[in-house]
């Protein structure tokens, strides 16, 4: 920077005259000296691929929109005490289709129930069901679809013909057809399991694609010459390589679970009744939309909003993993 | 071409059968006792309920029950169902319903979904770009059956343009509603698809080289973006004709459709295993054909991929 005036007075100076031993104007070289483009400062550390992909996220608004959307459902799953004073499960057939009143913002529903505190207290149930899914479907995909990528032959032919058999049957029909036989069950478990049986596929394929790209890297070369072992290598080079597209898929997927588990709980089959949730609170308002449109309207609203913050929260960090497949 | 086709083919065999059964499994699992079930309240006799179990192969083992299954369903002879209708039959009154409406929601979401992509992708960041992301993003974060109540409401009850339910034999006009519903959450996934790879065609090397020799914009739109856009939505598209045949339970069930889905659905509520499972392979069946025509149509949108 400090040596630019000089340079503009020079080149002031050529423009007027060719300088002594020039026929013509040669114009002055005003690259920036390469070793100032080039030199890189070897003392630090690269920054990773996670490094790089935390400093596009932070910069992202949809990143920072879901994050704090995110941060909200959870914190209202976890305490929702703080957020709604009263007990969801506290009826009062007197206040049956009220309309909001103070304290009570979105009236009450046709037991007489807070629909407010019913939403707030629905969080929960349906939050779990999709993280705990999430990870179920991460370790049992991830696994399977990494040993078969890996690995590849035979067992490679044995997992795929297994995960092909999955893929053609479509989730919500799968569901249907085995959380029937656990009609009586009170826990949210048999929603997850069932959920994570028919959705692991998904998971399974992108890994085995995402880690046989990453076995024919030049690093495995060097690290299984190095000695290490196959299975080491797996887990310490290969599958860390691999994990951008799987969590991509992740993210987006825990929306899809949670809108799965309301339908199967509209479906009668899903979490127990007994249980505050969102899809079973729609589920119950769906015959008062013509009288009372808002009491399907708020668990409806929540369930939208938390299934798009984790679908933006996807978009945003597959912007941040993958820039060759940028949304925005 | 040929020979792919035929390995293809072959391929399906064991996906099919690794799929009726473990669904037979999961269906003979199932608690309670069918023929109880058939009988209701009444109380039944030891001789006619053996004689029931005998007719029907529930006496038999899980394995032989399955085999025999097996072996009828490659005459197209499912069995009967409880009331002494033949499986086929039902299929046969329900599932054409259910292809008109899976056929009418997949056409919904291909012309729209395509329609509103391209124009979001090539005038991206316009504001109409972001009102259809935004109603495309909600499309997605609503379940279904939300929908399916709020269309149901306004259309047919608030503005009483459309049918509120579909009758035992519904027209067009009929389907309409439950159609768009049912494609509804698919059109937007393939609205963003097809967005995000008419955005990032639009910039690539061989449509500058297009604009740079003098193409005119319409033929580097039509013949360079927008052809090699629609290939990985033809392959959502084709993969997505079978599930919606399985989604189209939830649909079915709100505007009270007589067909496919509801057939499971009432097949599962009385334990009907010969019924489930029958209607599960066919729309496993129907689900791997897709799958195998959306590979066919590679071919013929990228010449690049050619089967050997």
């Amino acid at each position: 920077m400090t040596s630019q005036t000089p340079d503009t007075t020079a080149s002031q100076a050529c423009a007027s005259a060719p300088l002594a031993g020039q026929e013509r104007y040669v114009a002055p070289l005003d690259e920036t000296p390469l070793q100032q483009v080039d030199s890189i400062d070897e003392s630090q550390p690269a920054s990773s691929m996670w490094a790089e992909a935390w400093r596009t996220l932070r910069r992202n608004p949809l990143f920072i929109v879901s994050a704090v959307l995110i941060v909200l459902v959870l914190l209202v799953a976890f305490f929702p005490s703080l957020f709604a004073k009263g007990d969801p499960n506290y009826c009062d057939l007197e206040h049956s289709l009220d309309p909001a009143g103070p304290g009570h913002p979105f009236g009450y529903d046709l037991m007489g129930c807070d629909v407010y505190t019913r939403t707030v207290y629905g969080t929960r149930a349906s939050l779990s069901v999709g993280v705990l899914t999430t990870i179920l479907v991460v370790i049992v995909g991830g696994l399977i679809g990494a040993l078969a990528g890996y690995f590849g032959g035979w067992v490679d032919a044995v997992l795929s013909r297994i995960t092909d058999i999955f893929y053609a049957i479509p989730l919500l029909l799968g569901a249907i057809v085995v959380l029937q036989m656990f009609r009586t069950s009170e826990s949210i478990w048999k929603v997850v399991f069932v959920l994570a049986l028919f959705g692991w596929v998904s998971v399974a394929r992108i890994t085995r694609g995402s880690v046989m790209e990453a076995k024919n890297l030049e690093f495995n070369t060097a690290s299984e010459a190095l000695g290490l072992s196959r299975i080491k290598n797996l887990f310490r080079h290969v599958i860390p390589n691999s994990l951008a597209p799987v969590i991509v898929v992740a993210t987006t997927s825990l929306g899809t679970y949670i809108v799965s588990e309301a339908t199967l709980s509209f479906l009668g089959i899903g979490l127990p009744s007994t249980m505050v949730s969102w899809g079973g609170d729609i589920s119950a308002a769906q015959s008062l939309l013509r009288v009372a449109p808002s009491v399907l309207f708020w668990p409806s609203l929540a369930l939208a909003i938390t299934v798009l913050s984790f679908i933006m929260m996807g978009d945003a960090v597959r912007d941040a993993l993958d820039p060759k497949s940028r949304t925005l | 071409m040929g020979r792919y086709l035929l390995r293809r083919v072959l391929q399906m065999i064991p996906v099919i059968i690794g799929t009726t059964l473990l669904i037979y499994a999961l269906v003979f699992a199932l608690p309670g006792d069918p023929v109880k079930a058939m009988f209701g309240e009444k109380p039944v006799n030891d001789a006619v309920a053996a004689q029931i179990r005998a007719e029907y192969n529930l006496d038999k083992p899980f394995i032989v029950q399955y085999l025999l299954f097996l072996k009828n369903a490659l005459t197209l002879d499912f069995g009967n169902t409880f009331s002494g209708r033949p499986v086929i039959d039902v299929i046969g009154d329900a599932f054409p319903i259910t292809i008109r409406l899976a056929l009418m929601a997949f056409v919904f979401e291909g012309v729209f979904g395509v329609i509103f992509g391209i124009i979001a992708g090539l005038k991206k960041g316009k504001w109409y770009d972001s009102v259809i992301l935004i109603v495309s993003l909600l499309l997605i974060s609503v379940p279904t059956f939300v929908t399916g109540f709020v269309g149901q409401y306004l259309f047919g009850v608030k503005w009483q343009i459309l049918p509120v339910t579909a009758g035992r034999n519904p027209g067009f006009i009929d389907l309409l509603l439950p159609a768009c519903v049912l494609g509804s959450v698919s059109m937007a996934y393939i609205i963003r698809l097809t967005r995000t790879e008419v955005a990032s065609n639009k910039t690539a090397d061989y449509v500058r080289t297009a604009r740079a020799k003098g193409m005119s914009n319409r033929k580097v739109t039509m013949r360079h973006i927008l052809r090699n856009s629609l290939i990985p939505v033809v392959t959502y598209l084709g993969a997505d004709l079978g599930s919606l045949m399985g989604g189209a339970m939830i649909t079915e069930r709100i505007f009270n459709i007589q067909g496919i889905g509801n057939t499971l659905w009432q097949g599962i509520l009385r334990g009907e295993a010969t019924l489930v499972v029958s209607i599960v392979t066919l729309l496993v069946f129907v689900f791997v054909v897709c799958n195998l025509v959306v590979d066919l149509l590679y071919a013929v949108l990228d010449p690049r991929i050619r089967y050997e």
